[in-house]
């Protein structure tokens, strides 16, 4: 599993990678009761906001951490944005995306790294 | 990820004197109003929110103004003249051991602050928004220093809310449990002696508490040794007021807003119109009665997202889904935890403003339909006394 310093995570099978947000995002964000996705076949570049994660109190941006394309989104959290909170690196996982450069997955902060920038 | 709303970094913030019991709790602390406030507790918004409604919660809004209106002649009716002069309300029939609702009117009508004002007997007290608590101790200062003393007053003030609210504040105080809405009262907690008012923002049964500051933190732990009393924060307490359908001074008032626009004018009293008993002396009088006399062009009303996508404030609104020119704005918005489903409120055209039209909110490049409702999203329980309904 990979980490990005926007508090995502990522893991690989083939040249697909599955995204979400970090246990210590759902803390920081509190319970949340609107998930947007993007549309399956959009393409995205590292940066672009890739889907929108509401509380009671804000909207926060998810950022795609790399480039790719959207190939699959979880319509459970969609439906139930509490698994978010409650399995954020299981069922709470937003999309996955087919990469641009599968050699960019390496290049992304492994979990030592992550656990030392949130302390 | 990023928060859409980083606060602006403040140089010097003050903390109210229950800051050290908001850190222990484990509350996360932001910058507001110049303050290091409380905006939630490990119990987190949403569950604060759901708690506040089904038991009760303590919100510290010691950030809040507390002002002192003294008459130098000892007569209260001059304080209360005075102050007529600057707000419309009816302060010369306002018995004492009561409080209204009002607000600092400015010359075109526009609301310079929105306040509660107490009858105290041989003063009047004010509570303020903690935004503009310096701007309206300068306001009071320049137009009622003829007559009347001003004090800003360095108390604590705790807000109690909720269903059970009485019970546990009844457990420290029984007094209180004999109030009803909108009366004020001096009660001793604790042998403290405090000033209880039954009224807050959250649309519940309640109170809010005036403290010395010193006793604050005695008294507020007391009142959180009851279990049905949990500390709530800032989110939580904004969510509330949402549901209640209760403005927020910058958000849904402003100094551009008149009260009528903004659908509190049963806060100017008949005695306080053109053909009232008292002159209608405050400023922007003659725009506002206008505007309660022909109808305003715009006015605040309650919108339902029809997705489950909150509307947020600052959204603009459209009259069809393909018009190009927005017609309104959103001024609050977010998520009912009571009614699991977005709500909104915002300014419209009178001309779309009646319930059940359909209007249209852009949300990063959608436009997201919406339904025109009545306010509040959720009924109030006050508990109003037998010969004092509004």
């Amino acid at each position: 599993m990979k980490f990005t310093d926007e508090h995502e995570w990522l893991t690989l099978e083939g040249d697909v990678a599955t995204v979400g947000i970090t246990e210590h995002a759902t803390t920081q964000l509190g319970d949340l009761v609107f998930v947007d996705l993007p549309k399956v076949g959009t393409t995205v570049k590292k940066g672009d906001g890739a889907a929108v994660v509401e509380s009671v109190k804000a909207a926060s941006d998810v950022f795609a951490p790399i480039d790719g394309e959207v190939v699959e989104i979880n319509e459970a959290v969609v439906k139930d944005p509490a698994l978010v909170n409650t399995d954020p690196l299981g069922k709470g996982w937003l999309y996955r995306m087919r990469l641009a450069n599968v050699a960019d997955f390496d290049g992304l902060m492994d979990e030592v790294a992550y656990k030392a920038l949130v302390g | 990820m990023s928060d859409a709303s980083h606060p602006d970094p403040a140089p010097v913030l003050n903390r109210t004197p229950l800051y050290a019991l908001h850190v222990a709790r484990g509350a996360r602390i932001v910058p507001y109003a110049g303050y290091e406030m409380p905006v939630q507790y490990p119990l987190g918004v949403l569950k604060e929110h759901l708690h506040t409604r089904a038991a009760a919660g303590l919100f510290d809004v010691s950030h809040m103004g507390q002002i002192v209106v003294r008459p130098r002649s000892g007569q209260i009716a001059d304080a209360a003249l005075a102050l007529e002069r600057l707000v419309p309300a009816d302060l010369l029939n306002l018995k004492p051991g009561r409080q209204c609702y009002s607000f600092f009117t400015n010359g075109t009508g526009g609301i310079l602050d929105d306040l509660m004002i107490a009858h105290r007997g041989d003063h009047v007290l004010l509570v303020v928004n903690s935004n503009c608590k310096a701007e309206d101790a300068a306001h009071l200062a320049v137009n009622l220093s003829g007559t009347c003393e001003v004090e800003p007053l360095d108390r604590a003030l705790i807000a109690l809310q909720g269903p059970k609210a009485e019970t546990a504040l009844a457990r420290l105080a029984p007094a209180c449990a004999s109030m009803h809405f909108m009366d004020v009262r001096d009660i001793d907690i604790l042998g403290v002696p405090c000033v209880v008012t039954r009224s807050g923002y959250t649309g519940e049964d309640g109170f809010e508490i005036s403290i010395p500051a010193d006793h604050a933190s005695a008294i507020a732990a007391a009142l959180l040794e009851d279990p049905n009393v949990q500390p709530i924060g800032l989110g939580a307490r904004d969510s509330l007021r949402l549901e209640a359908g209760l403005c927020l001074y910058g958000a849904d008032l402003d100094e551009t807003t008149t009260p009528v626009e903004a659908g509190i004018a049963w806060a100017v009293p008949r005695t306080r119109r053109a053909e009232g008993e008292h002159p209608a002396e405050f400023p922007g009088a003659r725009i506002i009665l206008d505007q309660i006399a022909r109808g305003p062009e715009r006015c605040r009303v309650g919108l339902l997202p029809e997705g489950r996508a909150p509307v947020r404030a600052g959204a603009d609104l459209y009259p069809t889904e393909d018009s190009q020119r927005a017609v309104g704005t959103v001024t609050s918005g977010g998520f009912s935890p009571t009614l699991d489903r977005p709500v909104a409120m915002g300014y419209v055209p009178s001309s779309l403003a009646a319930t059940g039209t359909r209007i249209f909110a852009e949300i990063r490049g959608k436009r997201l339909p919406m339904t025109v409702t009545p306010l509040p999203f959720v009924a109030t329980r006050f508990k109003r006394g037998p010969s004092r309904q509004p």
